[in-house]
């Protein structure tokens, strides 16, 4: 059973006060957000139904909401996800080259994790940072301007991370 | 140098720190509208001419003037900052480095709308970006700017900022609503308007970041002398992001007053094509605008010099045109495939369909795959014409945009490009490892670098 900390449960709270009352549910993507952060990477039906009774709104709306945008993980993900951008401008940029080489790399394909649980790639569409292309998400932040180089001082960033 | 309302600070050490921003003359333009009365302000922006920055380009205005205001009603402004068109990276410029800025805007426009509550809903993936608002949000209370009483005015409001989760389709004014209300980005058939029937309900107004920006010149300057700057219905200034196959990839701030071609070669801006390479096509205002070969990118079908404003772009409509759009302005140089471009923004809104509507869930599949095949040699010349059947089916058969926006940049490659097209399917094997080039496009036109 998930439990948010007494901190994050008023956190929870102000995300509430936002919104007038009785339209809570309005905090449920922010609130899924919070909870995909804390309770692993990655939303287990337990967790959302957590959030739901948090917002006393029915699990399935949950659920709706979840499937429905792509920043939720409805499977478990390594700890670093790299977020590959490979629509037109950055396609124009070279993404495939660095598609290419993130696997070679790591030795895995787009939707596969790493065996040590480290790293899972993902392809994505368009995040706006058409103009600081080739770029992937990790994160809370943008890599930019992507080359093998600075792929492999990502990766030797992440394995020496504690 | 073109006029700069919007950025001409962006470069200031601390500007995005509510002192600095202060210092430089920021909330003046806070301090005169909360003397005016709301429906003066509505007027001022209505003389600018301001036209929605977004995308759709529609008078903001009048926009304004459509909010219902029955008794007892909360109205509601929400900020579009879903930006998510291909090409598109304006607003995350402008929300990066001039926070302030863009709650100045807000503060007027909640005033002059009467929004007690705002909310700017940002694109998931933007997440730094939340820190950055969010703290010039505490500034601007601390300093009371914003909650209670604003400078004694009487007019009490507050910011939020509401992360999106990833979803195109959100940027869509009634999809954003109904992800603000926590459900599933599916955009709500129209009539009613938000205007009437919005936020849970309510009048509620959803402008684009840059839109609620351009507020402040406005109040600062006048609506009037706003409006002489640039040409025509083109108004005021209009950020692009410019990307692809150019030295010089960034937002500039431009006037609406010059050229395509100088906007491509000039070292102001994009500073040409890298290694010496010849344009080849453009899409000149976000990746469902239709894209255009260099002859027609840089002149008119008539051989008039194409401007980059409203008017110029749209100059030949569909058949020799394109759009302003979001200001999304990408640059394809001689080597770029147009059949395998076409192919990932097939896939982009084939991703970013909500699947509510068949021709548009369906369609946009179905041209995924039929671009994918012709890009790896494996098209025939009736997927060709399937492909052109397809999105001439799903162009306007759908609740919202997003059916014509995954339509349009299918239609005008096939329009322009059809030589390309069949080139690869008469060469299926030669395509995998060369490009068709040039051709008899740019070409034509002889343009070097």
């Amino acid at each position: 059973m998930v439990k948010f900390s007494d901190d994050k449960l008023k956190e929870v709270q102000s995300m509430i006060d936002r919104y007038p009352e009785g339209k809570q549910k309005s905090a449920l993507i922010p609130l899924l957000h919070l909870a995909q952060e804390e309770f692993g990477g990655w939303l287990k039906p337990d967790t959302m139904d957590y959030v739901a009774s948090l917002l006393t709104i029915d699990p399935i709306e949950a659920y709706e909401v979840a499937t429905f945008y792509s920043m939720f993980n409805l499977k478990p993900v390594g700890k670093h996800v790299f977020e590959v951008c490979h629509t037109g401008p950055c396609m124009l940029n070279g993404s495939d080259n660095i598609l290419d080489y993130i696997k070679s790399t790591l030795g895995i394909e787009v939707g596969q994790t790493t065996s040590d649980g480290m790293f899972t790639l993902k392809t994505v569409e368009c995040l706006g940072a058409c103009g600081y292309a080739p770029m992937m998400q990790m994160g809370m932040n943008y890599r930019e301007h992507l080359t093998k180089e600075r792929v492999d001082a990502i990766i030797d960033e992440c394995r020496n991370e504690k | 140098m073109a006029k700069k309302l919007l950025l001409e600070k962006a470069h200031i050490e601390g500007i995005r720190h509510f002192d600095v921003y202060r210092k430089e003359g920021g909330y003046a333009a806070v301090e005169t509208a909360l003397k005016m009365d709301p429906a003066a302000i509505v007027e001022e922006v209505k003389k600018s001419g301001l036209r929605g920055r977004g995308g759709a380009g529609f008078a903001t205005g009048l926009k304004w003037s459509f909010l219902a205001k029955p008794e007892g009603v909360p109205r509601y402004l929400v900020c579009n900052a879903d930006e998510s068109e291909p090409g598109t990276f304006k607003d995350r410029y402008l929300m990066e480095f001039l926070p302030h800025l863009l709650i100045e805007g807000l503060i007027i426009s909640s005033f002059a709308l009467g929004s007690n509550r705002t909310y700017i809903y940002i694109r998931g993936e933007y997440a730094w970006i939340v820190g950055i608002l969010e703290q010039a949000i505490a500034e601007a209370k601390l300093h009371g700017f914003l909650g209670k009483n604003i400078l004694g005015s009487g007019f009490d409001c507050e910011i939020y900022v509401q992360r999106g989760a990833g979803a195109y389709i959100c940027g869509e004014e009634t999809a954003l609503i109904e992800s603000l209300e926590g459900k599933r980005g599916n955009p709500r058939i129209k009539p009613p308007f938000p205007a009437i029937k919005g936020l849970w309900d309510c009048p509620t107004v959803v402008n684009n970041v840059e839109t609620l920006a351009a507020v402040v010149p406005i109040i600062n300057m006048g609506g009037e002398e706003y409006a002489k700057i640039g040409v025509g219905r083109s108004t005021g200034t209009k950020l692009l992001s410019a990307c692809g196959n150019i030295n010089k990839p960034g937002v500039y701030e431009i006037d609406m007053t010059i050229s395509v071609e100088e906007f491509i070669y000039s070292d102001e801006y994009c500073g040409g094509i890298p290694n010496g390479k010849k344009l080849k096509a453009c899409i000149p205002g976000g990746s469902s605008v239709p894209i255009l070969p260099a002859n027609l990118l840089l002149k008119t079908a008539k051989g008039e010099t194409r401007y980059m404003n409203y008017e110029s772009l749209s100059d030949g409509g569909f058949a020799t045109g394109s759009m302003m759009g979001s200001g999304g302005f990408i640059v394809l140089d001689e080597d770029q495939c147009i059949v395998k471009h076409t192919y990932t923004l097939a896939r982009f809104y084939r991703h970013e369909s909500c699947g509510q509507c068949s021709p548009c869930r369906e369609g946009t599949g179905w041209m995924e795959k039929i671009l994918q095949k012709i890009d790896t040699g494996k098209g025939t010349i009736a997927d060709i014409d399937l492909l052109w059947d397809i999105q001439r089916k799903i162009e306007g058969n759908t609740i919202c945009p997003l059916g014509d926006a995954a339509a349009w940049p299918v239609a005008a490659a096939i329009r322009h490009f059809r030589d390309e097209f069949e080139w690869h399917v008469n060469n299926p094997t030669k395509c995998l490892t060369q490009n068709y080039g040039l051709a008899k496009y740019a070409d034509a036109l002889g343009l070097s670098a």
